[in-house]
């Protein structure tokens, strides 16, 4: 029965966010700072993580293609295609969803416990709107463009390991990324992200939002805010596979 | 002028505050005195609508407060102040930003202007030179000040403040302090 209750509650929350600010500059204000928080603030993890993963896919295809008949560029379109419809999208949303979607709960039920909340409703402010709107929406601008910028990054990486390690050289491997490039890889992986984004912004908002007692409930919400984000990331990513992708 | 009108909350089927109806005048400082868990916190939470009571009204000069929704209702929340037991501050934000948010969010003063109010209501509570501290720098008491002039920044018309005298910066009436000792205490002032 908890679960029906929790999916109420999540519902009446997404409504409760639409509502007429009280001051359209000091949302402004919120939804550029959160847009900073979500986005500069997990740029680093990305990058890092998106070059590695396009470096080890390149190793690993290159290991597993042993035939003399497939040609070397065939690495370089595993590498971009893998990278673009998967890695990018999923799994640098995953990670998004461990560093912005804690930040996110811990945030809100922090303001919650101490209080915040309750003093930003007594000022007649509807806080769902000011607290939970601009981080859905700063995570529903920044998110895709992290996963844009993934995409690039683990492809560049892909190329300076296939490059350095001698398996692939830069004529090729830039040659290879594109034959056989089909643009709706792209939109498919931008479909995904901004569902991914919307999950990893609402659920943790969920969780802090309506987290009570004190520091431990906190820490606890925003584990379940991270577990249970992650779990629809990959159930969507599974749904969003097999409705989107012609096969 | 603030009418309670028998009002009953409970929690999970316990009750914890039942039937209780109070008319509290303009002008007027009203103080509700009761042990630690008698449901003083839980009976503001009522009034200033943070928590919806199982009975009962509450009217705000003559208009029923229990009954509003949207707009109405901010509209009387807009009026009223409140001081929490945990001052309720935001940490991310220094002195200054923490009583000019209801400013910023509600009017469209001037940066000078609302820094002037500013350093007036800090003034009024003994708190000059502090506007750059965040409140993980200060002490309880300083704390519960500074939530005090974010309370009453906009000039409500109603004050509510849970246990004030935590901290000393509200004294309740001298025929009071002796059972403060034993009892906490909320105050509600109608300015």
């Amino acid at each position: 029965m908890t679960i029906f209750s929790d999916i109420g509650r999540y519902l009446l929350m997404i409504k409760g966010m639409f509502a007429r600010p009280e001051n359209g500059k000091m949302y402004w204000k919120e939804l550029i700072h959160q847009c900073t928080e979500i986005g500069f603030g997990s740029l680093g993890i990305v990058a890092i993580i998106s070059v590695f993963i396009g470096a080890v896919s390149t190793i690993q295809t290159a290991y597993q293609l042993v035939s003399p008949l497939i040609p070397p560029s065939t690495i370089a379109q595993i590498v971009r295609d893998t990278v673009v419809l998967e890695f990018a999208p999923t799994l640098v949303c995953i990670v998004l969803a461990g560093v912005a979607g804690s930040r996110i709960a811990s945030e809100l039920g922090n303001m919650r416990v101490s209080e915040q909340i309750d003093a930003l409703e007594i000022m007649g402010i509807k806080t769902k709107t000011y607290l939970v709107l601009p981080k859905v929406i700063a995570a529903l601008i920044m998110i895709p463009l992290l996963v844009v910028i993934a995409m690039a990054l683990g492809i560049w990486g892909g190329r300076l390991a296939g490059v350095a390690s001698g398996i692939i050289d830069g004529y090729t491997y830039d040659r290879g990324l594109k034959e056989f490039f089909d643009p709706y890889t792209i939109k498919f992986a931008l479909t995904k992200s901004y569902v991914f984004a919307f999950i990893i912004s609402s659920v943790p908002a969920f969780y802090g939002y309506f987290v009570k007692g004190g520091a431990l409930e906190i820490g606890r919400a925003s584990t379940k805010a991270v577990v249970v984000s992650c779990i629809l990331i990959l159930l969507f990513d599974y749904i969003l596979s097999a409705l989107l992708l012609p096969t | 002028m603030i009418e309670v009108k028998n009002i009953q909350k409970s929690f999970d089927g316990k009750i914890i505050i039942q039937d209780v109806s109070a008319v509290m005048k303009a002008g007027q400082c009203n103080l509700i005195i009761g042990a630690s868990g008698s449901g003083k916190t839980v009976l503001m939470k009522c009034m200033v609508g943070l928590f919806d009571p199982d009975h009962g009204s509450i009217l705000y000069g003559g208009h029923d407060f229990t009954a509003m929704e949207g707009r109405d209702k901010t509209e009387i929340r807009k009026e009223i102040g409140m001081l929490f037991q945990g001052s309720a501050l935001f940490d991310s934000q220094n002195v200054e930003q923490n009583i000019m948010f209801p400013l910023s969010m509600f009017t469209d003063w001037t940066y000078k202007k609302k820094l002037d109010r500013v350093n007036e209501v800090l003034n009024r509570v003994n708190l000059p030179d502090v506007n750059r501290k965040f409140p993980a720098e200060l002490s309880g008491g300083m704390k519960k000040r500074v939530a005090l002039a974010q309370a009453i920044v906009l000039n409500p018309k109603y004050l509510f403040a849970t246990n004030p005298i935590q901290g000393s910066i509200l004294k309740p009436p001298s025929s009071s302090t002796n059972s403060s000792k034993r009892s906490r205490s909320n105050i509600i002032s109608l300015l």
